[in-house]
């Protein structure tokens, strides 16, 4: 069934950006509404409307703001639309498309949070968007909505665009902050929180673009109407991103809690799979929440969730709780990354394993090393030199960083860690077979080969390529953890 | 690697070109958007990136002093970033996106295709110094996969059969929008900017 069209009402190829087309689909007039308001009955209806973060946390919005110091006089807000994570693009979507949506948002979260400053982080990448943002800027700026005393209310607030320059860290709210003040994008340890002491040591509110475009609608349509879409507790409408060999790879509009087969085969969704292949496997939140187990395998019977066997898991619901039941981290961005049963899943997993390797700002020691770590791992079982203790080794490194233990500074090592953990996990039989197949002596000869010394030094004794070797815990000692 | 410096596996010849008057103005009117000077580093680099297609060594004490920070704080953020270039590059930057959605949608081959092309690898560029080649992680198109990016311009399911005709194409850097006035003029005071 088709679902009503709201943040992406405007997102169709040709749709006009501007003000004027903005306008006159009833643009501007939740602002109107919300400068009739006080801040802090704003921030409460906000709450009310239990506005989770769209960026990957699911934190509410409203819940955020409300965290701010009451005796403040400078506020930032930061707009978080350096979005990097594979394989989401709903907010390049968004911004080509309705860059006023994303705007009047800004300007109504930030008469809330009574910002003085609005920063759009952007990434580098993102070379038209920003032209198209900047022009709606610009015209916002032409039309009293940015400034000095918008729209006669006595409120100021000035929004510029910063841009990245390719850094995934810098999606991190104090990377993003770190990264504003013009420093390498490490994020920060934490407290004190940004809503205390964020860019400039100044109180600071961090929101992603989809979060603030979803507040006019709110504003306008109201609570009641808000809350009657979505599960329990995840309420309102989401963009869903679909990509890989799916018949229609994109954005689409649908309340949460749709279920990942209905993003891949719905014909209003990702239409089914290219050449009726079967799913392999799909990251349903982008790639750092984990991997779900595709239709290739057999259903589950009696529907119950058992992510130890091999079934069908495309019954996830994308919402902010059932992924969890799946092994995932989270809903995260609810950008579905399809991969067809013909892919070798050692080229996932070495896609997945290079990109955060890439990507790790190495601040934290375990999230450097391991990353890299596993990265090498994953390119000797792809180059066929893999050895069947190396996915225990993989387990054991996913155990053994990231803020799930406690030794991180911020997330990125835990969205290294669930990939690969639910890849090994769920994915085992295939990386077991593939390794059995390779030649005998293709571990011994890989590792004389790119580090002899692993091999050849008295005290490891050719270790490197033994059965038992690799791994400071025991299988028993993995299976009880 | 961002902990990694991946465009300095030799040390530049030279300190290279320094910034302009002009561009040092147009650094200077990033001031008044931020609290500290600091802030302005990001826009300065791409600023001075823009101008003189690299950040020359010159280039980054330049900004140092401008911002009022030691040389060093100034290498030390250019290194992080990936699309800050401290060698001279090509007129034309390809960037291959190697993400997930990519690679699933054939980004090995267009990769392939492009390193066998011009006979140059990863962050490396060719001896008439027109294009210079560099992998990305994820340009956020994975709906078009594969994407190639040419300077400013997004290339959507790009295919090695269309490479040829990608590269001869002139204009395939050219965004065909017109230009923001972003590094003109900043907002605040001067209501009149140009549109």
């Amino acid at each position: 069934m088709a679902y009503e069209q709201i943040l992406m009402r405007n997102c169709r190829e040709g749709g006009d950006p501007s003000i004027k087309q903005y306008k006159a689909a009833g643009g501007y007039q939740a602002l109107d509404k919300a400068l009739a308001m006080k801040p802090d009955e704003l921030v409460e209806f906000v709450k009310g409307a239990n506005l989770r973060g769209r960026g990957g946390a699911g934190f509410p919005a409203g819940v955020k703001w409300s965290f701010l110091p009451p005796n403040r006089t400078v506020t930032y807000l930061c707009v978080n639309a350096d979005e990097s994570e594979p394989p989401t693009f709903c907010n390049r979507v968004l911004m080509e498309h309705d860059p006023h949506m994303l705007l009047e948002g800004i300007i109504i979260a930030g008469y809330a949070t009574r910002t003085t400053v609005a920063y759009i982080y952007m990434r580098g990448e993102f070379t038209e968007q920003f032209h198209v943002l900047q022009k709606a800027i610009d015209e916002a700026y032409a039309d009293g909505l940015l400034g000095k005393n918008i729209r006669g209310s006595g409120y100021d607030m000035e929004c510029y665009i910063h841009r990245g320059a390719g850094a995934y860290v810098c999606g991190e709210e104090t990377g993003l902050i770190e990264s504003l003040e013009g420093k390498r994008g490490w994020p920060r340890i934490k407290p004190p929180f940004p809503a205390v002491e964020g860019l400039f040591h100044k109180p600071t509110v961090v929101n992603n673009v989809e979060t603030l475009a979803c507040v006019p609608h709110i504003l306008t349509r109201g609570l009641d109407w808000w809350n009657g879409l979505g599960t329990q507790n995840s309420k309102g409408t989401k963009m869903y991103c679909v990509s890989g060999p799916v018949n229609r790879p994109g954005c689409y509009e649908a309340p949460l809690g749709i279920t990942t087969r209905e993003l891949i085969y719905g014909k209003d969704f990702g239409g089914g799979m290219r050449d009726n292949m079967k799913v392999k496997t799909v990251a349903p939140g982008g790639i750092s929440m984990g991997f779900l187990r595709g239709d290739m395998f057999p259903k589950p019977d009696g529907g119950k969730v058992d992510v130890t066997r091999d079934c069908d898991e495309l019954d996830c619901l994308l919402d902010f709780d059932d992924p969890r039941h799946y092994g995932l981290l989270g809903l995260g961005t609810a950008a579905a990354v399809v991969v067809a049963e013909d892919t070798d899943i050692r080229d996932v997993l070495f896609n997945v394993t290079r990109f955060f390797s890439h990507e790790s700002c190495g601040q934290c020691t375990q999230c450097r090393e391991g990353t890299g770590w596993m990265h090498r791992v994953a390119a000797r079982i792809r180059d066929g030199a893999g050895r069947q203790y190396d996915l225990d080794l993989l387990a054991e490194i996913t155990k053994n960083m990231g803020m799930m233990p406690g030794l991180s500074i911020c997330g990125l090592p835990d969205g290294a860690a669930f990939p690969i953990r639910t890849l090994v996990q769920k994915f085992r039989p295939e990386f077991e077979k593939r390794i059995g197949e390779q030649q005998a002596d293709a571990a011994k000869r890989r590792i004389l080969q790119t580090n002899p010394a692993a091999y050849d030094l008295p005290i490891l004794q050719g270790r490197a390529v033994q059965p038992a070797g690799g791994t400071y815990m025991t299988p028993e000692k993995l299976k009880r953890n | 690697m961002s902990w990694q410096a991946i465009d300095r596996k030799s040390a530049p010849a030279d300190e290279g070109p320094g910034l302009s008057d002009a561009v040092k103005e147009k650094i200077r009117a990033f001031f008044p958007r931020y609290e500290t000077k600091r802030a302005v580093m990001l826009p300065a680099l791409h600023v001075a990136q823009e101008a003189i297609g690299y950040i020359s060594v010159r280039a980054m004490k330049d900004i140092a002093e401008l911002l009022e920070l030691p040389p060093s704080a100034v290498m030390d953020v250019v290194t992080f970033y990936t699309h800050y270039w401290t060698h001279p590059r090509g007129e034309k930057v390809l960037m291959v996106c190697r993400s997930l959605s990519c690679q699933l949608m054939g980004a090995d081959k267009l990769q392939h295709a492009i390193e066998t092309k011009l006979g140059i690898k990863d962050h490396e560029t060719t001896p008439d110094g027109k294009f210079s080649f560099m992998t990305e992680e994820c340009l956020a198109a994975c709906d078009h996969a594969p994407c190639l990016m040419v300077n400013e311009r997004m290339h959507k399911r790009v295919t090695p059969e269309q490479l040829d005709k990608l590269l001869a194409d002139a204009d395939s850097d050219k965004l065909p929008m017109p230009r923001s006035d972003l590094y003109d003029a900043p907002h605040g005071e001067k209501p009149a900017r140009g549109h």
